[in-house]
């Protein structure tokens, strides 16, 4: 597989990125300073880059509650990322959002998404924006297997296809849905669905980038050439709870620290990358040492930045009232 | 300038945006009507009251869609849509239906523009048709308007008229906000005086269909032909009615609903929807609150009771406010006798 150096560079950053950002947020979380829900997406850092390295600004993604990942690899801006966390007037959605309502559509990015099931009938409605204004673009909802058996899921999996519309569902499959196991609450299969529903099924290993890189990829390229919706299944580990604060006593012991020590998807990229002889360590310890910087930094201006005023609790109900 | 039914009013209005707007696309069951069918005719319906009939023709499969019978997706899709690009008019046949749909009205539509920190334009209009009179019993007849207006976010649109629907729905689908437009599946075939070209009536701008000094009836979509009906029989009584049709509930004109109350002191307000929560215990608050030291009667509400929609014609009719009903709350209100505390 080719890919360019810059892409490389890129995705590592993007996936370092989103681990400091997230670990960050762990450590703060617990301070007390950051209100509301916070949801992490440590481990599963592939999934996202992988797929939106093969997107640009004028595709249209959707996310989960779970979506800092989703928000970074499609090129959200970090530091006003973390002021919304924070609850600033200088967020990206003037702290009126939060954790799970974080979108910027200038980036192609509709929203992480408080409802489970939430994102893709809006992505089929992208993709039909896509398909009627003739951009060339696609859509991509990213779910996880919870998500998988919600009604609208269903039902969006059948109207993309009779529409035949550009768009790939993207199920993250980290094996919980909240603190549920799949085994116990997917029937079937996501390949018996997708066939079901007669869409092409792919699936990859979500901890290895150059996996989900190349599969997405493919499969983006199917809904670009107008043949209609794909679903890409990746596999994925959760680091941490479903929510920060979430013990995770109904995981057994060790499945965490086994998913970090062999399936961390930063460490085999940098092993891949430097064997194959495509990237120097000193490129990755330098991208390593500027996210660290950015983080720090993102941090100190969000807790320095100021609050909503009384004003903002009333902008923007409606375009014109 | 012609005659038209409401039915065709609605069709031109949706006719007149498509053609001066590209971006403008109408979804919903059967909006073509016959897609798959073995016969292979296709626009055989234009949905099931027909008020979506030539627009497949007219414009093709490319601005027309017809949808599965999954309302989650394709409302979700026209949300979606009208958040990336397109004026999405989304018909959901009876709004009763919105419990299939609702989270991608009340938590995706409606919230993008707040949640966002103002940063979405969300131009979608659902349409879909209410109320009762056709024994279409309790899950084909609500008037489901409150729980619309409840949600920050939307518009709530109600049209009385065949001029009123035209004119509002054009000014809904120029709209950058999502729009609920509400249309009384009893009115379809009324008919008035329309004009052919395109032209808007403005949100939260009430209309006052007759002024008179001594009543003050506020009253919605249908309602609105019912307190006209009943103020006529009023009047040749000595009784002269001031009836408002608010034609939104969200925006609501609180000033002219206001303003009519200071000049009349006595209010009555008509509303088929469910009486709990529902537009006449909100104006009876706003009143209450604002216009206490105008009312020289209490406010009385003419509404249904807190049942479902009976199926029977006999019940329904009991069900449903009428202009004998409406005529006997002006009555009392313009009986009663202020008692002056000892």
């Amino acid at each position: 597989m080719q890919i360019a150096r810059e892409t490389l560079l890129r995705s590592y950053r993007a996936m370092r990125t989103i681990r400091d950002f997230e670990e960050r947020l762990h450590v703060e979380f617990a301070t007390g300073e950051i209100p509301g829900f916070v949801h992490l997406y440590c481990g599963e850092e592939a999934s996202g880059v992988g797929v939106c390295a093969n997107l640009t600004d004028n595709d249209t993604i959707s996310s989960t509650h779970r979506g800092h990942g989703h928000c970074i690899a499609k090129g959200v801006e970090v530091s006003g990322m973390m002021a919304e966390i924070y609850g600033k007037s200088t967020g990206v959605c003037r702290g009126k959002g939060g954790s799970m309502h974080i979108a910027d559509l200038s980036r192609g990015m509709l929203g992480a998404n408080g409802i489970v099931g939430g994102g893709p009938p809006l992505m089929c409605g992208a993709a039909l924006s896509h398909k009627t204004l003739k951009d060339g673009g696609v859509a991509v909802a990213f779910y996880g297997d919870g998500a998988s058996n919600e009604g609208s899921t269903l039902e969006s999996l059948n109207l993309a296809t009779v529409w035949k519309l550009p768009v790939v569902f993207v199920v993250e499959d980290n094996g919980y849905g909240e603190a549920t196991g799949s085994s116990f609450a997917v029937a079937g299969t996501q390949k018996a669905r997708a066939e079901g529903f007669g869409m092409p099924y792919m699936e990859c290993d979500g901890s290895d980038f150059f996996a989900v890189y190349q599969t997405a990829g493919e499969a983006i390229a199917h809904a670009r050439a107008g043949n209609g919706p794909v679903m890409l299944h990746v596999h994925l580990a959760r680091w941490y709870g479903h929510f920060e604060g979430d013990a995770m006593t109904y995981r057994a012991a060790g499945e965490v620290a086994e998913a970090k020590r062999d399936h961390d998807c930063l460490e085999l990229f940098r092993k891949k990358v430097t064997e194959a002889g495509l990237l120097e360590h000193s490129d990755l310890d330098a991208i390593d040492e500027a996210v660290r910087d950015e983080i720090e930094s993102s941090v100190i201006a969000a807790k320095a930045a100021p609050l909503p005023g009384p004003a903002d609790l009333l902008a923007d109900v409606y375009v014109r009232y | 300038m012609s005659k038209k039914s409401f039915r065709q009013a609605i069709n031109e209005a949706m006719r007149l945006e498509m053609r001066r707007d590209p971006r403008v696309i109408i979804m919903g069951e059967d909006v073509a009507g016959g897609q798959g069918g073995s016969s292979g005719v296709v626009d055989a319906w234009g949905g099931v009251l027909g008020v979506t009939k030539g627009l497949y023709t007219e414009f093709g499969p490319e601005r027309v869609l017809d949808t599965p019978i999954t309302e989650a997706s394709y409302i979700g899709a026209a949300a979606g849509a009208a958040a990336t690009g397109l004026r999405p008019v989304a018909e959901l046949m009876f709004v009763d239906f919105v419990g299939c749909c609702l989270d991608q009205i009340m938590n995706q539509a409606a919230k993008f523009r707040y949640m966002f920190g103002g940063k979405a334009r969300t131009p979608l209009v659902i349409r879909a048709m209410f109320g009762a009179g056709f024994n279409a019993a309790a899950q084909h007849s609500q008037a489901l308007y409150p729980l619309f207006t409840h949600i920050p976010g939307l518009k709530v649109v109600i049209p009385s008229s065949p001029y009123e629907a035209k004119g509002l729905l054009i000014e809904a689908i120029r709209d950058d906000d999502p729009v609920i437009f509400l249309e009384h599946k009893v009115m379809y075939d009324d008919e008035e005086e329309v004009p052919d070209e395109a032209y808007t009536i403005p949100f939260g701008e009430a209309n006052l269909t007759r002024e008179g000094d001594d009543v003050t009836i506020v009253a919605f979509g249908r309602m609105v032909k019912l307190a006209n009906e009943a103020a006529d029989k009023l009047e040749r009584q000595g009784i002269s009615c001031t009836v408002i049709d608010p034609r939104t509930t969200s925006p609501l004109d609180r000033d002219t609903i206001l303003d009519c109350v200071a000049d009349t002191g006595r209010l009555v307000i008509v509303d088929e929807s469910s009486p709990r929560c529902n537009m006449a215990a909100d104006i009876s608050a706003l009143v209450a609150e604002e216009a206490f030291d105008a009312l020289k009667a209490p406010i009385r509400r003419v509404i249904p009771p807190h049942t479902p929609v009976p199926f029977a014609s006999v019940l329904e009719s009991l069900y449903l406010p009428d202009a004998a009903k409406i005529e006997a709350a002006v009555k009392a209100v313009m009986n009663h006798k202020v008692t002056e505390a000892a």
